[in-house]
């Protein structure tokens, strides 16, 4: 199951389901318990962690600023390794190629290794309605594919589920096993799945992957992977079809291994990933192995349109999810309550301009605007501007609730005149003052009941800071 | 600018409109705190600094407070606040707000340079190094966010409390988390914001500190409400109340000794 309808418009909704899920509850617990002490001791362990920030931002930067020279001088290497690309400009335009190539190849069978472009684009429910089996290979996509459920989080897609539903599910979609097998460590878990998942490897007769850098220079694509899925994805079947936006493209070998340097460190903690896997084109003569057919579906889906405007610098997003990681109010909530592909701060400002900022407006306005993600970013996106960014276009095309415009105007008629605000709150606080007096706090309040349904709203002390003051000194200055 | 061995300081207060309206008494803790450090005091006729508008995308409002509160504080040295949040609006996003025209983004960057938060103006630009203070207890100390990640407000406030005499800072497990308070978030989004600060009430009860400290107003109405409808016995005050030894007035949210029932 990929990309259903979005429900992100329904924001709210699904945060009051998440809030009341007690195993997702469960199951964040260990975001904010792990991620956050395993990246810090990462960037501890890293004293120039810091200025590889300034490098990774900057090698995006100057890609995306000659994107069209490195996209040209990626085909014509991809060309010359026998590769071919395929430029999709649309979600549906990708889905389309890729299942054209699988339809003329008769394919049955496609293993996938871990992708959020194929979340984006839908490819799973395109392939299964085209009576194409795709078996998800990474663990945690496993798991959730059995379930039924989109990724909750880009780089830990079943990060919302705990152990022991993992091992429900695998009683339920693994007959052929003894049903009193054990299932209660990870490891077990690891080992049954690794072991289904190996007859689906040799079966495959297409292996479809992401890519987390394409470079420019050599025509490589390349995956990071702690499991090894991938590399047995894209080299036992006979195709092997990349698909990525055109953010990924890297100038040179290079860049990609200085944005490494920064990748899994923001991620899981780890100096690497556990396995880098560099592919160059189909197999070679006398390559011992590999596939005998090279695609890559190049999606753009709006992203050229983002270049120059001010959500540029969110192509130089390199996927590693510490914003989420590392976010209030993912923490509370979990990934699915975005209701799209992708969830936490990036999610915030990459759902709007995918899907529409009617459908996506929500996910900005979430936001405390704490900046944790933009202090943790590896390639330093502005992410708190970017949404606010949304905010402004909402404004202006006023898409924002009548009740925050309303509001806003009447608290600016009184900010914008001074003597009037100071006489007007005065006599407010004064007043507010006086009937709070009891108990110093109000448990109810009119119009403030969306503060009050959940905290008591502390009264004033009385009379403003600058009445006091004037009356103090007789003067305003 | 002034030179400090002919002329005192000149700083604009810019009390904040939490301050203004809700807890005055903060607002002369940073009178006290300034004058204490040689500054002269100036508060000019203020509203709001305009960040509830910028963060609802409103940037047409936000311009016009931001040009009104500049010219008021023209002739000030320094602009202060108590406060992380407004601190940082000013002498951050002022820029932000007037990039693309170039005489009044020169103007914002000008003004921005002189406005600080006040604990941390104390510390970083006047050299102050203790307090003469005194709290009977154990504090928690919340960093509330923009304070901490738009200005670097950290060391400076701890620096200070551990110069009040009988104080002991307990810290939390997580003290640089978001309260969940957000300006309009807290109420936009009340379900969500109340998640958030229940995670944090639930820290600052962790610590067994019978006061809660931070520097914005806004973030501690929020953990005092949140506290009070717990029914958890912790009182919130602002830093600068305790730093300058002015905790006579109850705590935020709490009624005055005399009143109660």
């Amino acid at each position: 199951m990929s990309a259903a309808a979005p429900t992100s418009s329904h924001f709210k909704d699904n945060v009051h389901e998440a809030l009341r899920n007690a195993p997702l509850q469960k199951a964040l617990g260990h975001v904010r318990a792990n991620f956050i002490e395993r990246r810090a001791e990462a960037v501890r362990r890293l004293p120039e962690f810091e200025r590889l920030r300034d490098s990774a931002r900057d090698i995006k930067d100057h890609t995306l600023a000659h994107l069209d020279l490195y996209l040209e001088a990626y085909e014509g290497k991809l060309g010359e390794l026998g590769g071919q690309l395929h430029y999709a400009l649309t979600a549906k335009d990708a889905v389309d190629v890729v299942l054209s190539l699988c339809r003329e190849r008769g394919a049955k069978s496609v293993t996938k290794g871990k992708s959020m472009i194929s979340e984006e684009i839908g490819l799973n429910d395109a392939l299964e309605s085209a009576g194409i089996e795709a078996i998800e290979t990474d663990l945690g996509e496993y798991i959730i594919q059995l379930r039924g459920e989109a990724p909750s989080h880009i780089i830990a897609p079943a990060v919302h589920v705990n152990g022991e539903e993992v091992a429900e599910e695998f009683r339920r979609a693994h007959l052929h096993l003894p049903a009193g097998r054990d299932l209660s460590e990870p490891v077990q878990l690891l080992a049954e799945a690794r072991g289904v998942l190996r007859d689906k490897f040799l079966n495959a007769d297409v292996g479809i992957t992401g890519a987390n850098f394409l470079v420019a220079e050599t025509g490589t694509s390349i995956i990071v992977t702690n499991e090894g899925n991938g590399d047995l994805t894209q080299i036992l079947p006979k195709v092997h079809i990349v698909i990525a936006s055109l953010d990924k493209i890297v100038p040179t070998l290079e860049d990609a291994a200085q944005i490494l340097r920064v990748l899994a460190r923001s991620a899981t903690g780890q100096d690497m990933s556990v396995y880098t896997t560099l592919s160059s084109g189909p197999r070679r003569p006398t390559d011992p192995d590999g596939p005998e057919e090279y695609h890559v579906v190049l999606l753009d889906n709006g992203r050229s349109l983002m270049l120059g405007g001010e959500f540029e610098d969110m192509l130089r997003c390199i996927r590693c999810g510490a914003c989420m990681n590392h976010c209030p109010v993912y923490h509370a909530v979990g990934g699915h309550a975005y209701g799209w592909v992708y969830p936490g701060p990036m999610g915030a400002v990459l759902t709007p301009t995918l899907i529409g900022v009617a459908e996506g407006g929500q996910l900005p306005n979430a936001s405390t605007f704490c900046g944790r993600c933009e202090e943790v970013c590896p390639v330093r996106i502005p992410l708190p501007k970017m949404m606010r960014h949304w905010r402004e276009r909402e404004f202006e095309r006023h898409l924002s609730p009548a009740t925050l415009r309303y509001g806003l105007a009447f608290w600016a008629f009184f900010a914008k005149r001074p003597t009037l605000y100071r006489f007007a709150s005065d006599i407010a606080m004064r007043a507010l003052s006086l009937v709070g007096r009891n108990k110093g706090r109000f448990a109810a309040l009119p119009l403030a009941g969306a503060w009050t349904r959940y905290r008591d709203f502390p009264a004033p002390q009385g009379a403003t800071f600058q009445s006091r003051w004037r009356a103090k000194s007789g003067r305003v200055k | 600018m002034a030179d400090a061995a002919r002329d005192p300081i000149r700083v604009g207060l810019f009390v904040t409109c939490l301050v203004d309206l809700f807890r005055p008494s903060v607002g002369f803790a940073a009178v006290k705190l300034l004058e204490d450090a040689g500054c002269r005091v100036f508060v000019p006729s203020q509203t709001c600094c305009g960040q509830p508008a910028y963060n609802s995308g409103d940037r047409a409002t936000t311009k016009d407070l931001a040009r009104q509160l500049m010219a008021a504080f023209e002739d000030c040295d320094y602009v202060v606040a108590p406060s992380g949040s407004c601190a940082g609006m000013l002498a951050k996003h002022y820029r932000e707000l007037f990039a693309g025209e170039p005489e009044m983004a020169g103007k914002a960057q000008r003004f921005s340079e002189k406005c600080h938060e006040l604990v941390s103006f104390l510390v970083d630009v006047l050299g102050v190094e203790k307090v003469d203070a005194h709290f009977n207890g154990a504090v928690a100390y919340h960093d509330s966010c923009s304070g901490l990640r738009e200005l670097g407000v950290a060391r400076q406030p701890r620096r200070l409390l551990a110069s009040v005499a009988g104080l002991q800072l307990v810290e939390m497990k997580t003290p640089d988390v978001c309260c969940g308070f957000g300006g309009t978030f807290a109420v936009k989004y009340g379900e969500l914001s109340d998640a958030i600060v229940a995670r944090k009430t639930a820290d600052i009860v962790a610590t067994g500190a019978p006061t809660l400290l931070a520097g914005d107003v806004g973030c501690l109405m929020n953990m005092a409400g949140k506290l009070l409808r717990e029914g958890k016995p912790v009182a919130a005050r602002h830093v600068a109340e305790v730093l300058a030894g002015m905790t006579d007035e109850p705590p935020i949210g709490q009624p005055k000794p005399e009143t109660k029932a």
